[in-house]
């Protein structure tokens, strides 16, 4: 099996540990990771708790092949229940935290309680203290990396943190491991904070050698890198151009929110797009992008690494020399919300905010698209200069998106109001219909009208508005593994019900699911069999998958959120697409919904039959 | 013909895939904490960097124990540790003027690089090409092909 079979249960209220064996019963139904975690946290706590309360717990997991030969092996998730959404939240990340924490024998830690003081778990491997964090409170992401590396006198530490933001109660305050990957999105970061947890640190010296069939998983994840390699997507676009080699794409294809959603193209999509990062600029000569880099095992390393143009007004002046040093690059994501959202074009301003969303632990494509509200409430007059504390949110103003970073990683001033979210932002100033969110979580950067798919995708994502719950785009736009019309709603709701239950497992393994742009279901089977005690066919993954994202569904409901939560915004049901192939179109959402309820085999009302419940074991 | 680790470190994207096939085959076990080769990330510079033992032709460390249990194998070049005849002192890993000889608390014994008997498992693991194992006595030959690219000559 791919388990050390090890939990550590951390009850922060009491300060003490205990050690238990994984519930591998529950693997065999869950698989790992996001699956299993939600699995206990369905189990052992009540749907209905405040997610930033002691009762609210927060697990960071691996999956079964975190930490195996396996490409892309580096994930872990971080599972709870998320104060922007009030729904279970799942983020996934990578980098080399996840692989440290298998080495050091464990696969799980559930914290429970809240801490009386502020405090940080240590972990070296089957050796785990509850240390004071009273120094490095308050601090960013990177300066407490850099503390903990001179305090433990290791370098080889692997550190997952929270910023100041996080502290103060931001939203979509995220968890940040090895300086610039991060458990991004719905706010798992924030529930951290409450638990006056700083950080994790891991170092694993013992290693993992309990893959069930190591000649067989040898050869399946040999075969599985292949694919990967050759395909021209994860083998050649990924690692020159990372995910922003969609930008242009997308834009094209008149799929590109601007400025809050009311235009589906942006003019300046281009300077802001992965061959932009490969301009050389005038000052220096030099292009935004240094070199892709990789997190653990990933043989694709669509990572970017970046600098900021020296002379760029944002990295002038005290205190800014550490702006000036290579790090975190912009992906598609962040490079849309910070950019393309909030009409701002200018690549060194968005590469700037992206640094300090990871500096101080802040989620991108929320932060972005907040921002991007609070400049619509702007430019109607309901917010003013006066309680912006002098800021100008003007679509496409830099300064103001680069002094929001600012003020939003620290938790200070305006920035606190920026950490509520857009929802919670725009219902404060009057104007609810400019939030550009699914459950109170912002979009990412694909318009629902001109990817129909992507509009049932966020209106029933468990985490409220994602791509990564099921990425139609990769079948509506770029053909993988078969090409739909984006502008179709006729088989989407089977679409989006396919890749929802595939990534549910994908999420489940410890593997990247940006592998899926080459592997299907059938290239992760054999690792997983190879891996993992048992019968994991394609029938039994397919199940899990299923089973899994109506369990987060269950856990919704009993949350207290309806069917009227599975909807979008207004704007992208009535307000049609300006420009580009989409012109005209709105998202025919009512036409996908009800399908897709009768295939999921849930009521009109959005609620899981009983012989449903009783299929899945539910 | 004997072969030589050689590192492109432009090549490398720091995925430890090297550092995860050392452990396995040395140790049986994915665990990049008891590699022999390890990938250094400079952060601030955007560089990644695979470090390992070049197998001197006169080997400090050989030359440093004190009970001979570092002897080279005439087959790959490389400087092997005897882990029955090692005593753990460590002396050789003073002697080492690149870090490349290291101890293990785990087994009391030192290790390092020993070319897989011929096979390096890095080499192979590597997905970019960032480690190979070419010709010892031209270790240089693609960076010359390179260069030589490069000369402007009429066809």
């Amino acid at each position: 099996m791919g388990w050390n079979n090890k939990v550590l249960r951390v009850n922060l209220s009491t300060g003490s540990m205990s050690v238990e064996p994984l519930r591998m019963d529950w693997a065999r139904d869950y698989l790992g990771q996001r699956g299993l975690a939600t699995k206990y946290l369905v189990e052992e706590t009540d749907p209905k708790v405040d997610p930033l309360s002691p009762d609210n717990k927060m697990i960071m997991t691996t999956g079964p092949l975190t930490g195996t030969e396996a490409s892309t092996s580096g994930r872990y998730s971080v599972v709870t229940k998320g104060p922007l959404t009030n729904a279970i939240a799942c983020s996934n990340s990578g980098g080399f935290f996840g692989a440290e924490l298998k080495y050091a024998g464990w696969d799980m830690i559930i914290f429970e309680g809240r801490s009386p003081k502020p405090v940080y778990l240590s972990i070296v491997d089957d050796k785990a203290e509850l240390l004071d964090a009273a120094e490095i409170w308050g601090k960013s992401v990177w300066e407490t990396e850099h503390w903990v590396h001179k305090k433990h006198h290791d370098p080889l530490v692997r550190v997952a943190t929270i910023g100041a933001g996080a502290e103060k109660g931001v939203l979509y305050a995220a968890i940040v491991n090895d300086l610039h990957r991060a458990a991004g999105r719905s706010g798992v970061g924030a529930v951290m904070g409450s638990k006056n947890l700083k950080a994790v640190v891991v170092r694993g010296t013992i290693g993992m050698n309990k893959v069930k069939d190591p000649v067989a998983f040898h050869a399946a994840s040999e075969a599985a890198k292949k694919v990967l390699a050759d395909n021209a997507v994860t083998g050649a676009g990924l690692p020159k151009y990372g995910t922003q080699v969609l930008m242009n794409v997308i834009n094209e294809i008149g799929a590109m929110p601007t400025r809050n959603w009311r235009e589906v193209q942006f003019e300046g999509a281009s300077a802001i797009s992965g061959e932009a990062m490969y301009e050389p600029r005038q000052s220096d000569g030099k292009p935004n992008l240094v070199r892709n880099g990789a997190c653990f095992g990933c043989t694709i390393a669509c990572g970017r690494i970046s600098t900021i143009d020296p002379t760029h007004f944002s990295v002038q002046g005290e205190g800014k020399e550490r702006y000036k040093h290579a790090s975190g690059g912009l992906e598609y994501e962040a490079a849309w919300a910070l950019g393309s959202d909030t009409g701002i074009d200018d690549l060194d301003a968005l590469t700037y905010a992206n640094f300090l969303c990871n500096e101080h632990g802040l989620d991108p494509i929320s932060f972005g698209a907040t921002v991007a509200a609070a400049m619509e409430l702007y430019e109607v007059g309901a917010l003013t200069k006066e309680q912006t504390g002098g800021i100008e949110f003007k679509f496409g103003n830099a300064e103001a998106l680069c002094k929001a970073a600012e003020l939003t990683g620290k938790g200070e001033g305006f920035g606190l109001e920026l950490g509520l979210g857009s929802r919670r932002l725009c219902e404060k100033y009057g104007h609810p219909e400019f939030s550009m969110t699914v459950k109170s979580q912002e979009f990412p950067a694909y318009d629902a009208r001109g990817i129909q798919g992507m509009g049932l995708t966020y209106a029933t994502s468990n985490r409220g508005a994602c791509h990564l719950r099921s990425y139609t785009v990769a079948s509506e736009v770029l053909g993988i593994p078969v090409k739909t019309d984006p502008l179709v709603t006729d088989g989407k709701p089977e679409l989006v019900k396919a890749f929802q239950d595939a990534t549910a497992v994908v999420d489940s393994t410890g593997l990247c699911v940006f592998t899926t742009f080459a592997w299907t279901l059938a290239d992760f089977q054999p690792q997983i069999q190879a891996a993992c005690e048992g019968d994991w066919s394609m029938d039994k993954l397919n199940e899990v998958g299923e089973r899994i994202w109506n369990l987060e569904r269950q856990y919704n409901l009993d949350a207290g959120l309806t069917a009227a939560d599975d909807t979008l915004p207004k704007r992208l049901l009535t307000e049609a697409a300006k420009t580009g192939p989409a012109a005209g179109r709105v998202n025919d959402l009512g036409k996908m919904m009800p399908v897709y309820y009768e295939l999921r085999g849930w009521t009109a009302d959005g609620k899981l039959k009983p012989e449903t419940r009783k299929r899945l074991g539910v | 013909m004997q072969r030589s680790l050689y590192i492109d470190p432009q090549k490398c994207t720091g995925c430890l895939q090297c550092e995860m096939a050392c452990s396995y085959e040395n140790e049986q076990a994915f665990n990049p904490s008891k590699s022999r080769i390890k990938v250094f990330a400079f952060h601030e510079e955007g560089r990644f960097v695979p470090y390992t033992c070049t197998q001197c032709a006169e080997a400090w460390c050989l030359h440093a124990c004190p009970v001979e249990a570092i002897t080279k194998n005439p087959a790959t070049g490389a400087m092997e540790v005897n882990e029955k005849t090692c005593v753990g002192c460590k002396v050789c890993t003073i002697a080492c003027p690149f870090g490349t000889v290291n101890y293990n608390t785990a087994t009391g014994k030192v290790i390092k690089c020993d070319l897989c008997q011929g096979d390096p498992a890095c080499a192979k693991a590597c997905p970019t090409g960032a480690i190979t194992y070419v010709d010892s006595s031209w270790t240089g030959l693609d960076k010359m092909r390179a260069w030589a690219a490069k000369a402007n000559t009429a066809a």
